[in-house]
């Protein structure tokens, strides 16, 4: 387990290291930074003028390093636009992501697990279809028109609940459920397909002649472990979801980091989101590093490859 | 758990040519499939569905009633037909310049075909490649494909496409482009599974002792044989890229106006939605039909083509 933790770690860190060259790239080869900060009214020694004032005359490398370092010290720059520094710009607005996130993540958890789990018990029956279709039908949804829809219902017809803003609890409850609908489908299929194989091992079958009571096996000693597999994925899934709160955060005009990037790339005002394209990268990998590192830990024939 | 009916006309079509009994009842694998797609509801509903949007799109010149540019701004927003106000001039309204929804409609569907297509056959021919040469030669040409792919798995996708179209400025050649380069992720991974599953089989094995090159055989032995698999990963990604296009447009740095892309008519009508839904509702609608009848689509070639594969 130590030798695997540390390999997976090491390659982790190396992914870091080639997704921030690559979101350096990214930004520097689609097109002339330069030109795109200065604007389309600029003159050419106003644009030769911003070149030399960025550093973007040096060569790419030297760039890539300077900008490498800084990143390493949580220094990234100054915003163009707002002229303070990124870091305190994505401090400010990151835990307004991660809490819609963890939301979104909860709400997609408390109903794709019990879902997935009737679905598996009830096989082959209506239920399991329903909730089959509705996973289909979950994924076929673009997620900015599902949160436009779901405020034309619960805040302009019901007047249950915020258009948009920030302000309280109230504000998460729609754009949680439009992002966290997303993950449902992948929750709910994981669960139902881990179910039906544990309810057919030969220790559910050993529960149930010893005579437990059914719920109690169902919870007990088949959930237990059909679930393991799901925490794994809701990791993914919550790295997923970060990065598609962008589209949410849009919508519902929640001024968390999704908000600020998609501004801030209308604005043209790179470090910003350059750096939080790596944020949201860092972010991932570490959850990704962290489901394997649990599911190696509970499977030990994970270890080996 | 009881064999399905196909089972036995499989186990009949492996008997030698010398039981002429059998070979009579023997349907080829073309027949097999095009039986159990005919069976399939979900393949059914998805097929029958996609054929509709693709006749419309296509048909568009000719169905469409109005000009989609054609502005009118003493015809604005008038509802569609079931509504009070609504007439059969505009069967399903209008926007906010007076364009007929109806006619923006079908021809939006050529955007949102054309942007899955290109992107799936861009995405697919990057993602095949290097799934292919990953399960082929294994070894560290393996580590070093699913190195890239870890790698392109931890950049947000919406993201990253976003600001590369900001840079190169929205056009649907640009989203086409971003999101063909984006989107092989699966095709990667899928592809290295399915070959690394075939290549040691026997008749890769005779392919090589017969001299043939590697190329060859990747050609002529294992695409073959990945193909079906392939197929349903390109619906799946035609989908994810519509849906994608749809989102980038909405966020005004996808297809430009005045192009009728659906994710743009959705942006466009936002502000009127508080009073007229429909105007998000039609094109939300007409994309959550179309993703689904690929998404149906594509998993009942998934059934169909390897039934052994379901769950």
């Amino acid at each position: 387990m130590l030798a695997f933790t540390f390999r997976r770690i090491l390659v982790a860190l190396a992914v870091a290291l080639t997704v921030s060259v690559a979101s350096f790239l990214l930004l520097h080869l689609s097109g002339d930074l330069a030109t795109a900060i200065a604007g389309p009214e600029a003159t050419g020694p106003q644009i030769a003028q911003i070149r030399q004032d960025y550093g973007l005359d040096q060569p790419l490398l030297t760039q890539f390093l300077t900008w490498g370092w800084r990143a390493l010290h949580l220094d990234f720059g100054n915003s163009f636009y707002f002229r303070e520094s990124v870091i305190d710009l994505l401090a400010a607005r990151l835990p307004i992501t991660l809490y819609l996130g963890i939301i979104a993540l909860a709400v997609a958890l408390f109903v794709a697990i019990p879902l997935g789990v009737v679905a598996a018990v009830k096989r082959d029956t209506w239920i399991d279809r329903t909730a089959l279709a509705v996973s289909v039908l979950g994924q076929a949804m673009p997620s900015f028109w599902f949160g436009l829809t779901l405020i034309l219902i619960f805040s302009v017809n019901l007047r249950w609940l915020p258009v948009s803003g920030n302000a309280s609890w109230k504000n998460f409850v729609l754009p949680a459920i439009a992002l966290g609908y997303y993950a449902m489908p992948a929750v709910m299929r994981l669960t139902r397909n881990g179910m039906l194989e544990v309810l057919a091992s030969d220790y559910v079958r050993t529960a149930r002649a010893k005579g437990l009571p059914p719920r109690k096996v169902l919870v007990r000693h088949a959930l237990r472990n059909a679930v393991i597999p799901v925490i794994a994925l809701s990791a993914v899934q919550f790295g997923f979801m970060l990065g598609g709160s962008i589209v949410i955060e849009a919508v519902f005009s929640l001024q968390g980091l999704g908000q600020l990037a998609w501004e801030s790339i209308a604005r043209n005002d790179f470090p910003v989101v350059q750096a939080i394209v790596l944020v949201l990268a860092m972010i991932y990998i570490g959850l990704t590093l962290a489901a394997d590192l649990l599911n190696a830990f509970l499977d030990p024939r994970l270890r080996q490859s | 758990m009881s064999l399905p009916p196909d089972t036995a006309a499989l186990a009949a079509a492996a008997l030698p040519p010398d039981a002429p009994v059998a070979l009579a009842a023997v349907p080829s694998p073309t027949r097999l499939i095009l039986r159990r797609g005919l069976r399939h509801t979900g393949f059914l509903i998805g097929a029958g569905i996609l054929g509709l949007i693709v006749l419309a799109a296509l048909a568009a010149p000719l169905i469409a009633p109005h000009d989609p540019y054609a502005q009118d701004v003493s015809r604005r927003l008038i509802p569609p037909v079931w509504q009070a106000k609504g007439t059969w001039e505009h069967v399903l309204g209008t926007d906010k310049l007076g364009r007929d929804y109806l006619s923006r409609l079908l021809y939006g569907g050529q955007i949102s075909l054309l942007i899955g297509i290109s992107a799936a056959l861009i995405s697919g021919l990057i993602g095949t490649v290097l799934g292919l040469c990953a399960g082929y030669f294994g070894g560290w040409v393996d580590s070093v494909v699913s190195y890239i792919v870890t790698t392109r798995l931890a950049m947000p996708v919406v993201l990253v496409a976003l600001a590369m179209a900001a840079l190169v400025g929205g056009s649907l050649k640009v989203v086409v482009l971003v999101l063909g380069f984006l989107l092989w992720d699966r095709f990667a991974v899928v592809t290295r599974a399915a070959t690394q599953q075939i290549r040691n089989q026997d008749f890769v094995s005779a392919a090589r002792a017969a001299g043939l090159t590697d190329l060859r055989i990747i050609r002529q032995e294992i695409l073959p044989n990945i193909m079906n698999a392939l197929i349903v990963v390109a619906t799946l990604e035609m989908a994810h890229a519509i849906l994608l296009e749809a989102a980038l447009s909405f966020l005004g740095l996808g297809v430009q106006p005045p192009l009728p892309s659906w994710g743009l008519m959705i942006a466009e009508g936002k502000q009127y939605m508080f009073f007229q839904p429909w105007v998000i509702t039609i094109p939300g609608v007409a994309l959550l039909l179309l993703v689904l009848a690929i998404n149906l689509l594509g998993d009942g070639l998934r059934d169909i083509t390897a039934p052994e594969a379901r769950n």
